[in-house]
């Protein structure tokens, strides 16, 4: 009953956040038809106003905006005219939920453990050597990374191409790039979600009836460890979903991530509004996935 | 713990293997495949106004001149050959009798017709209609003072003849004839499917290629046109096309073999200009377009010429092409690029630090004293061209030579092209890429009605010598009136200070790839270019 209420209460948020969204991109200097050419005549630049509806009133606008929404239309795209917004997230959405899907697996797979060992080997060489790499997947800016990467591993040992999109081969240096990152964060949390857990009286108990140094890391420890990475792997993987900029337009891979910049930086309304909208539900349904996982994982949170 | 990633990792490569296939798996290699630059935002050749969308459109369709690959100079393309009336006003078209649509109907002389008049129609809304003007009565009937469609220059006599009727005598119109809002489109499709036209698949087209498939931020296939009239010539079976914008990207997809051809010219990395510019694959040619400096001339200080002309003495260009933009770009003391065809070069403003003091002094600024806070807007963000190294350098200029300090207003953009529009700026870096070659692409730009003018600067003598210019037919005589019209636009009024005529590059290794010239409208056509094995 819980879950139904919350995702009823989602509807208003979103109406709220493409409201927003809406209005914003046209209060903006600057409109989708500006043109290093100007139009042969006003009668031009009105037939295109006419076409997207920007002739009518703002808030008309958003009503017919809304009346398309409510079919799952996101309306044409103001600057690819033969593509609706719909088209090209059709197109584009795949090859970024690829990415983000394995840069995902990556971080969890990476952070996790790492942050595991740095933290039941606190004050070792391992925790110092896997802290230092943690530190450095956060520092370092995937802009950074990225080129590096390209450089060392495609141009000059030739093991991975050095962009486009169509393998598995393909997605070897973007995942590593844009999970670094993710890795790194994840690993810190790890590593501080053990180490409140093994300061807790209930593993000093533990460790004095006896058990295995094992058990009590991976049965005891591991579990309410955890909760901090769940709680930010969520909005973690709302953020790989939605796709970076910086990856895509580096690796050339064909996603939506180009597109969320792009679009703004060419005032595609429509674009803006309808990729505001498809992170805003991401996020929102990834955040009540969290939740529902939060309250399977401990058993003290508990949702009314 | 182990299992369960196990079993997720193969559920990724699962998930992987079946997204692939499941958009189509693997493809056949293309022959050719080229960095074209930004995403074209339509294929439509009567609505695109950008060059990468230009070059993709001008494989598909065709008009009745193409552009020669060698010179860029208009040459028969589904016209075979024409006759010009004595006076230059008429042009009578034939049309080949072996040309056909990629989907088998015969090409005649109406589909010119009906194709032209849908530029006409506001609805179209093409941003290069103005290019059809030089029809007569075209102006007319697309602002609707003239409703019948048959008032407006261009008759099928009958299926083999065309006769086309101008305003003036257009010295140019052969070259107008080759350019995308000229082509012929099918009018059937675009009556029945209407905007969405060049989506139909299989796509109806006119030229050497047909669309395989475009894939939005993916790339762009096209495939040799078999019904097209010169097919026995047509050098390839199958390119794509990339849209790269990140010149570093562009340069590692070239340097790893995955690409053949870059040409765009923004997608060099000026930092790494020096280098590039010593390899044998790099290929830098003049290329019809200017780079200069906007005055808002309804605006204080620069409503006052010699506060312009200042300004414009002030710039040392050779300093510009040198230090920053080093990719051969030419110092340019006249608007018109020096290799324009019909041209004679005009009489600019050489730099001259003493002149510009001693007119700013005049205009009330001795040493630049009292002059008001003024900004130069530019457009800002893209990492690979030097507008911005440009600007430092400018400030610097003006802040030895006069004594003032401007201070710089990057935009984004389309938020640029507004504040221009808007003459919402003090002085602004610009640029103009020739429409056709000839100087009347960029001298036109200036005429007091012109949207492009964007300078606020109005003056009927200079608006006469440009319709004069073009009223004339002999070539010689016509050259010489639009000298006398440049040269007043630069030394007397002085709305514009130019900087460099433009530098075009491309890269391409020679041992492999043939069929791509250096011209001076950067175009190449795609059916000459040909992959040695």
């Amino acid at each position: 009953m819980y879950y139904v209420k919350r995702v009823i209460a989602l509807v208003p948020l979103l109406l709220v956040i493409s409201l927003i969204a809406f209005v914003l991109v046209r209060v903006a200097p600057g409109g989708p038809f500006d043109r290093e050419r100007a139009p042969a005549s006003p009668e031009v630049e009105r037939a295109l106003k006419a076409r997207y509806h920007l002739d009518q009133p703002i808030w008309k606008q958003y009503l017919i905006y809304l009346g398309n929404l409510a079919r799952a239309d996101l309306g044409p795209s103001m600057k690819y005219r033969h593509h609706s917004v719909n088209d090209i997230v059709k197109q584009a959405l795949p090859a970024t939920l690829m990415l983000g899907a394995l840069s995902f697996g990556f971080a969890l797979g990476f952070g996790i453990p790492l942050g595991f060992i740095t933290a039941a080997r606190k004050g070792h060489w391992e925790d110092y050597g896997g802290s230092l790499v943690a530190l450095l997947g956060i520092c370092i800016p995937a802009f950074v990374i990225g080129p590096v990467l390209v450089m060392i591993f495609a141009i000059k040992l030739k093991w991975f191409p050095v962009g486009l999109w169509g393998s598995p081969m393909h997605a070897v240096l973007p995942t590593l790039a844009l999970g670094l990152f993710y890795g790194g964060r994840v690993a810190r949390l790890m590593r501080e979600g053990m180490l409140g857990v093994l300061s807790e009286p209930y593993i000093t108990t533990a460790r004095a009836k006896g058990l295995a140094e094992r058990t009590v890391l991976f049965k005891h420890a591991f579990r309410p460890a955890i909760l901090p990475v769940v709680s930010y792997a969520g909005p973690m993987l709302a953020d790989l979903l939605t796709g970076s900029f910086v990856i895509e337009n580096l690796f050339q891979i064909p996603g939506i991530g180009v597109f969320m910049v792009n679009s703004s930086l060419n005032k595609d309304y429509t674009m803006i509004v309808g990729l505001v909208i498809l992170y805003a539900v991401l996020l929102l349904v990834l955040n009540l996935v969290v939740d529902f996982l939060y309250s399977r994982l401990d058993p003290q949170v508990k949702y009314e | 713990m182990r299992p369960r990633l196990k079993s997720l990792l193969i559920a990724w490569l699962a998930g992987w293997a079946l997204l692939t296939t499941g958009c189509g798996g693997r493809e056949q290699p293309a022959d050719i495949v080229i960095i074209n630059g930004a995403e074209p935002e339509s294929l439509d050749p009567q609505i695109i106004s950008g060059q990468p969308e230009l070059r993709v459109v001008s494989a598909l369709f065709e008009g009745l001149t193409r552009f020669n690959a060698k010179t860029g100079d208009p040459e028969p393309a589904l016209a075979s050959h024409w006759e010009i009336s004595t006076n230059g006003l008429v042009y009578t078209f034939h049309v080949r009798t072996n040309i056909a649509w990629s989907t088998g109907e015969p090409i005649v002389a109406s589909d010119f017709v009906r194709s032209w008049l849908r530029v006409l129609k506001p609805e179209t809304a093409s941003d290069y209609v103005g290019i059809l003007f030089y029809l007569k009565n075209a102006e007319k009937f697309f602002n609707g003072e003239i409703k019948d469609p048959d008032a407006v220059g261009v008759h099928a006599i009958d299926d083999r003849t065309l006769r086309v009727e101008l305003n003036s005598p257009t010295a140019f119109f052969l070259s107008l004839c080759a350019f995308p809002t000229y082509v012929v489109v099918p009018m059937d499709v675009i009556d029945a499917r209407g905007d969405n036209w060049i989506r139909t698949k299989p796509l109806k087209t006119s030229g050497a290629y047909t669309l395989d498939f475009w894939r939005i931020n993916d790339r762009i296939r096209i495939r040799r046109n078999p019904r097209y009239w010169d097919n026995a010539n047509t050098q390839n079976n199958i390119v794509d096309l990339l849209p790269i914008t990140s010149a570093t990207t562009a340069l590692n997809l070239y340097l790893d073999g995955q690409a053949d051809i870059v040409w765009d010219k923004n997608l060099v990395p000026v930092h790494l200009m020096d280098v590039l510019r010593k390899r044998p694959d790099f290929h830098t040619f003049d290329y019809l377009g200017a780079y200069f400096v906007r005055f808002n001339v309804t605006k204080k200080p620069f409503d006052d010429p010699r506060v312009r002309k200042a300004f414009a003495l002030a710039i040392d260009r050779n300093r510009i092409v040198e230090r920053i933009t080093r990719g051969g770009e030419k110092p340019a003391e006249t608007l018109v690029p020096l290799s324009t065809a019909n041209y004679l070069p005009a009489e600019g403003l050489k730099t001259n630090p003493e002149e510009a003091r001693r007119l700013l002094a005049d205009a009330g600024y001795p040493g630049g004293k009292g002059f008001p806070a003024v900004e130069y807007l530019l457009n800002a963000g893209t990492s690979a061209n030097a507008d911005e190294k440009v600007a430092v350098e400018l400030q610097a200029m003006w802040r030895d030579v006069l004594g003032v300090e401007v201070g710089l207003k990057p935009m984004e953009w389309k938020t640029y092209l507004a504040a221009l529009t808007a003459l919402d700026y003090d002085l602004a870096r610009s640029s103009w890429i020739a429409d056709y070659n000839d100087p009347n692409t960029f001298l036109d730009m200036f005429l007091s009605n012109n949207g492009n003018n964007r300078t606020g600067w109005k003056d009927p003598h200079y608006d006469e010598l440009v319709h004069q210019a073009n009223a004339t037919v002999d070539l010689h005589k016509r050259a010489e009136i639009f000298r006398e019209a440049e040269t007043y636009l630069l030394r007397y009024a002085a709305p514009i200070g130019t900087i460099y005529s433009y530098a075009g590059f491309n890269y391409y290794d020679p041992k492999k790839i043939t069929g791509i010239y250096d011209n001076p409208i950067d175009q190449h056509p795609i059916n000459t270019i040909k992959k040695l094995k």
